[in-house]
């Protein structure tokens, strides 16, 4: 049988671990999170982000390279202006990449996926990507694909 | 009413019983003091309720969180959204599974012990000792359980989430060889803070609270006989669970 006193230092670190237990879960699994390493932050302008959410991934050939940092609305352009943080591990980017939000899946979220270009200056913090693809909404291609029936039978 | 007749024995018995279980609860919440002897009384408890489950939680937790993550996974890939199998991990351990299968262990592993404990106690004739001595047992032995059950069940949930995260993470990046950091970006972009993981903190809060009562309620009220510690000890189990079960599901519709 343990002592009094063993059996409340026992208790006490079972407390600390609990406690351990809610910084480790608020930290690194809710929207809480804060993204390990060094990071970079690059933007980009789209005409419509569709359903692109902070803290969306953002990838390059398929791998993930950095997040979504916050998504607003340009007062003078009133296109979407997408933050980006980027790994510092993927510093070299080319500076006419190019950004496209596209949809993982059938039922996955949006996320923006990045395209090489072929500059050899890269990309450093605080710049913004020229070239981009807006999100595809679902309604306007149909819209678009009735108008042109339409158009063809006339 | 006629004391023998079945509605008597439908209704009348168990609203009477609910009646004197919040009597007992509301007696030994008013009689609360935290004196030196009750603080270092309900570590001990907190110790046997808490410590004392960490071998079954961390298993169970740790084997949950595989197996949900094995099945998502699998149904998720066929529609291409594998990347999703961390979204649905966090979600359904945060904002249910935690906390209702910590409920359910805590009353089977803890509850029922602290059930027969002040049943034997009954039997025996030491909460009359107590009363003898001129020590409240409702502060000496209630009020300690009480405040351990309220403490322990938080804190085992919150090492439950962490294991079935672990067993998550060990399936899906270990064995499928998915990238953590999509694991990782994908869990934190979707669940939030206060909605999906305090939302389900409250809940366990909540379930301690209440399976931490109906065990001391009903050893409390147990008959002194060892046949009556025994059903006292099942009814506790049976009591926890429907309770955890109903409560989850208000609390769920309050929280939507």
């Amino acid at each position: 049988m343990k002592s009094s006193h063993q059996i409340e230092l026992t208790a006490g670190l079972f407390l600390l671990l609990a406690i351990a237990a809610l910084v480790f879960l608020a930290m690194q699994a809710t929207d809480r999170g804060v993204a390990s390493g060094p990071t970079y932050e690059i933007s980009a302008s789209f005409s419509n982000v569709g359903g692109l959410k902070p803290r969306a991934k953002v990838s390059m050939g398929g791998v993930t390279i950095g997040m979504v940092e916050s998504i607003g609305l340009d007062p003078d352009t009133f296109d979407a202006r997408v933050v980006m943080r980027i790994s510092e591990r993927y510093d070299n980017l080319p500076e006419d990449t190019s950004a496209a939000i596209l949809t993982a899946g059938i039922l996955g979220d949006q996320y923006v996926g990045l395209e090489p270009g072929g500059s050899p200056e890269s990309l450093r913090d605080g710049d913004k990507i020229m070239i981009t693809n807006s999100a595809v909404v679902l309604e306007q291609l149909i819209g678009r694909y009735l108008f042109n029936t339409d158009g063809d039978e006339q | 009413m006629n004391p023998n007749s079945t509605g008597h024995r439908l209704f009348e018995q168990p609203l009477r019983e609910l009646g004197r279980a919040l009597l007992f609860l509301l007696t030994a919440i008013s009689r609360m003091r935290l004196t030196r002897l009750q603080f270092s009384e309900t570590l001990r408890q907190i110790y046997f309720a808490g410590v004392r489950s960490l071998v079954i939680i961390v298993t169970c937790g740790f084997f949950v969180g595989l197996v949900l993550t094995l099945q998502t996974y699998d149904t998720l890939t066929r529609f291409g959204a594998g990347d999703a199998v961390s979204t649905v991990l966090a979600l359904s351990l945060f904002r249910e599974l935690g906390p209702v299968l910590t409920a359910l262990l805590f009353a089977g592993r803890a509850g029922t012990s602290i059930t027969a404990e002040i049943g034997l106690m009954r039997a025996t004739e030491q909460l009359d000792a107590l009363d003898l001595m001129a020590i409240d047992p409702m502060e000496r032995i209630v009020q300690p359980r009480l405040i351990a059950g309220l403490i322990a069940v938080p804190a085992l949930v919150l090492i439950f989430n962490v294991t079935a995260i672990v067993g998550g993470v060990f399936f899906a990046v270990f064995l499928m060889g998915n990238d953590p950091v999509t694991f990782w970006s994908n869990m934190q972009a979707s669940v939030e803070l206060g909605r999906d993981f305090l939302g389900g903190m409250v809940k366990a809060v909540a379930f301690g609270f209440v399976a931490a009562w109906l065990a001391v309620w009903f050893g409390w009220s147990a008959r002194p006989t060892s046949e009556g510690v025994a059903l006292a000890t099942t009814q506790t189990v049976i009591a926890t669970a429907i309770t955890v079960l109903v409560l989850d599901f208000v609390l769920s519709a309050f929280m939507l």
